[in-house]
């Protein structure tokens, strides 16, 4: 009997996640043809931090994706046994990026160790011996046998060789994206400049990029006149840039997690490498499937107290202000709490630990979005009474159009770069807040690994001496740059859509 | 002006009407006390006697929301909805799990509460409108852009790496004040200094940038414009003029903030050791005691109210053109 080696999981998080980036996309594609829209986003597009800030975002979401393959293993018979009837599946659910990285998953030590360490943190009963010491690892710089003194030079031999390999990716990307370039302007009657591609390379010198960038803004009309593309050019630099970085930095990190933990082990000996990088994903979820959930919320109610006004838009005011007085945690820790027990008490619910875990993921998701909708049904409420005024809306009840049809066809689309702009502008916060609440207790469920676990496991780590810094640093440096650069994106995003910076 | 108080603070009885609905469909409707009752006991000792106790000690044994087999008013005071959460409204906050009273245990830690919340939110807002007033001073210069991106940054740092960090540099390396811990009276100061400026640093970067669009969106106004043409210097057209004309959207985020200083923060509180409400919630919490995390609810949308109250009464005397009818 064939079958494949795994069975594919899809967990509800990981459906909607993708689900959320089809719809994205479609978004996007809507976007694309519609004038004002494609034009702001254009704006955003030449923005070198944006770009920069996009690449990063790109990167975090990639890790995120192929931590959203799940799977679950088949289990081998044992030997001298006979094939089984039915094919058992183990219990535990790996994903993609479990299997890229299952150097790090699998080797994992006793305790502490610090970053590129060959030994255990803290001192232990030798093996065969009545001292104690600090024990070899496991895994960690096992490979130097008892070459010890070689350990920088193999260190910096690995460094190098991961730079150089990253390098190389990187040179291939880029003539990939030079010979895609050249195909889609080839024949096209614009400026030289445009034309010629080689100037983007990696070699300009920064002046000269400037000075391209300044004639790209002048020639930015006729550009668009010809190709119906604002031009890329300042921008892909600053990408192009951000990309070798990033390269270089896989490449080290892969190099170097080949052979030791590069960032530490925690007190269980877990890799921390292999936690921020799975923290990653949880991050993501909690910061786009809460917009998902707020969203079609906030629309329906923002627009419908806004056009119909009177009885409805007085209840749909009184349940947003009343959802606005309950404090924010209080609230979540609330119905937190009571979802924890739901799913205590129904154990028959869930086949697996891991589908437990992304329940309580999910509920937390639905919680904060429905905590969080009342700010954007506000403004948009606001948005549509402004809208409902205006003469076309007018003209079109005039000739009989249906409330439903004036909703959609003109107050909807009208609203578009509100919510685009919602959907951007929410995320970071709510990376920062899932930290906090499973500080608290009321976030993720412990099993799931996330930032705000690894810091509340870590949080006594600097108090011991000599201190245990590196799980703490690494949560929150992973943290500070998923932030850091969705908050910079925000910013050019809003920036580029202000009507009054369009002038 | 007293007509309109009033007739604000009879508006508020709906809402809170509706947030002990919600509180109560949360608390009763999602788990009934049967489910509370088995989680409180533990899977072991579960039988329908020992529910029927802990239900019957607690006041869980009425129906929910409608007594039928009472008569009269008693309809619906005989009910677990009137019992436990209608009577909040008179201060009766009922017992914690462990006995002990919750409204004298409130009392007792919204003093702690406020000696860290009140001198926090003082300085930091101090704090926010000076560095705001500079950097719009210094606009469109390198340093206006250095503080933004300072303010960005600062944004994008976790608070509880501002509080672990700060506990860790301050008390730890430096051996400034001690880690935690809590005294009262003049003794407090030396306890109370860290978690007050590590919530100033906190706040710091999101509230600098806010302040800083609302005075940047003042300054290109005519009367502005007019100052300097009179001669007005740039330090008097920002502090005379710009500062009291942007007070208004300022004090529509702050004012709302200062009845729920009695609050306290959850975070600072309970890492620092501060036996205030915050940390009150946060072991309540832990603890799965869910009368004392009702009882936070009910006084935290009281004390937004009377925020929203404040509001506007605020505006008249920051504004004379708004008057409130």
């Amino acid at each position: 009997m064939m079958s494949l080696p795994f069975q594919v999981v899809v967990l509800w998080s990981d459906a909607l996640f993708f689900g959320l980036i089809a719809a994205v996309a479609l978004l996007g594609m809507w976007a694309q043809r519609q004038a004002p829209l494609r034009k702001s986003w254009a704006r955003v597009a030449t923005d070198q931090v944006a770009m920069v800030s996009a690449t990063i975002l790109a990167a975090f979401l990639l890790v995120g994706v192929l931590d959203s393959l799940h799977y679950r293993a088949r289990l081998d018979a044992s030997p001298g046994q006979a094939e089984p009837q039915k094919i058992n599946y183990a219990v535990e659910v790996n994903s993609l990026l479990d299997v890229l990285l299952a150097p790090l998953r699998l080797h994992s030590e006793k305790t502490y160790s610090a970053p590129l360490a060959t030994h255990l943190f803290s001192k232990e009963p030798l093996p065969g011996s009545i001292e104690r010491g600090f024990p070899r690892l496991a895994w960690g710089g096992s490979h130097l046998g008892s070459a010890l003194a070689h350990q920088t030079i193999d260190i910096v031999q690995r460094c190098v060789l991961g730079a150089a390999g990253g390098l190389l990716l990187w040179l291939g990307v880029v003539s990939l994206m030079r010979l895609r370039f050249r195909r889609q302007h080839r024949g096209l009657e614009t400026s030289a400049k445009f034309e010629n591609p080689a100037k983007v390379g990696a070699g300009d010198t920064l002046q000269r990029f400037e000075s391209d960038r300044r004639e790209c803004r002048a020639d930015r009309r006729k550009c668009r006149a010809v190709s119906g593309k604002p031009p890329r050019k300042a921008a892909s630099h600053a990408t192009l840039i951000t990309l070798l970085v990033l390269f270089l930095f896989t490449g080290i990190t892969i190099a170097l997690g080949s052979g030791y933990h590069v960032l530490g082990t925690d007190k269980v000996g877990q890799d921390v490498l292999y936690l921020s990088l799975k923290s990653i994903r949880t991050g993501l979820l909690i910061g786009s499937l809460t917009t998902l959930v707020m969203l079609p919320v906030a629309v329906l109610l923002g627009i419908l107290a806004g056009y119909l006004g009177g009885w409805v838009d007085d209840a749909i005011q009184y349940l947003y202000t009343t959802l606005n007085s309950i404090p924010g945690v209080l609230l979540i820790a609330a119905a937190v709490l009571m979802m924890q027990v739901v799913i205590d008490t129904h154990p028959d619910w869930f086949a697996t630990s891991a589908e437990r875990a992304d329940a309580r993921l999910l509920a937390l998701c639905l919680i904060l979005g429905m905590t969080s909708w009342t700010g954007l049904a506000r403004l948009l409420r606001g948005e549509t009474l402004k809208l409902r005024e205006l003469e076309f809306v007018q003209a079109a009840r005039a000739f009989g159009v249906s409330h439903v049809a004036i909703m959609q066809r003109h107050i909807l689309p009208n609203l578009m770069h509100i919510v685009l702009i919602a959907l951007v502008m929410d995320f970071s916060s709510l990376v920062l807040a899932e930290a906090v609440l499973s500080y608290v207790g009321v976030g993720v469920d412990p099993a799931t690994i996330s930032f705000g676990t690894m810091i509340n496991a870590a949080r006594m780590e600097l108090a011991r001496d000599p201190m245990v810094w590196w799980s703490l640093a690494a949560a929150f440096t992973f943290m500070f740059i998923l932030v850091l650069a969705a908050n910079l994106f925000t910013d050019a995003v809003r920036d580029a859509f202000d009507p009054r910076a369009a002038a | 002006m007293l007509a309109y108080i009033i007739r604000r603070l009879s508006y508020a009885v709906p809402i809170l009407l509706g947030v002990n609905l919600i509180t109560f469909v949360l608390f009763f409707v999602v788990n009934s006390p049967d489910d509370m009752a088995r989680m409180q006991l533990g899977i072991k000792r579960v039988t329908p006697e020992a529910i029927q106790k802990w239900k019957a000690e607690r006041g869980y044994d009425q129906p929910l929301i409608w007594n039928a087999a009472a008569t009269g008013t008693s309809h619906l005071t005989k009910t677990v909805f009137f019992n436990k959460s209608m009577r909040m409204f008179a201060g009766d906050f009922g017992r914690a799990d462990d006995g002990r009273d919750i409204a004298s245990e409130i009392k007792n830690r919204a003093g702690p509460s406020l000696a860290i919340a009140l001198p926090t939110f003082i300085l930091g807002l101090g704090v926010a409108i000076a560095f705001a007033l500079l950097l719009v001073f210094f606009r469109a210069t390198r340093l206006d852009f250095f503080g933004v991106v300072l303010c960005v940054a600062m944004m994008s740092v976790s608070g509880l790496f501002y509080i672990i960090g700060g506990q860790w540099l301050v008390a730890k390396v430096w051996h400034w004040v001690p880690i935690s811990g809590y005294a009262t009276g003049l003794t407090a100061a030396k306890f109370l200094v860290l978690p007050v400026l590590i919530g100033v640093i906190a706040g710091l970067g999101a509230s600098a940038r806010w302040y800083r669009t609302i005075f940047l969106e003042e300054i290109t106004r005519d009367y502005v414009r007019t100052a300097r043409a009179k001669g007005v210097s740039e330090s008097a057209v920002l502090f005379r003029h710009v500062l009291r004309n942007a007070m208004i959207p300022i004090l529509t985020g702050v004012v709302a903030v200062i009845p729920t200083l009695f609050m306290g923060s959850l975070l600072t509180e309970s890492f620092f050791g501060i036996p205030g409400l915050g940390s009150y919630t946060i072991e309540a919490i832990n603890a799965q005691d869910f009368a004392v995390v009702r009882a936070m609810v009910f006084i935290g949308s009281v004390l937004y109210i009377l925020g929203l109250l404040a509001t506007d009464i605020s505006y008249t005397l920051a504004d004379p053109r708004v008057s409130l009818q």
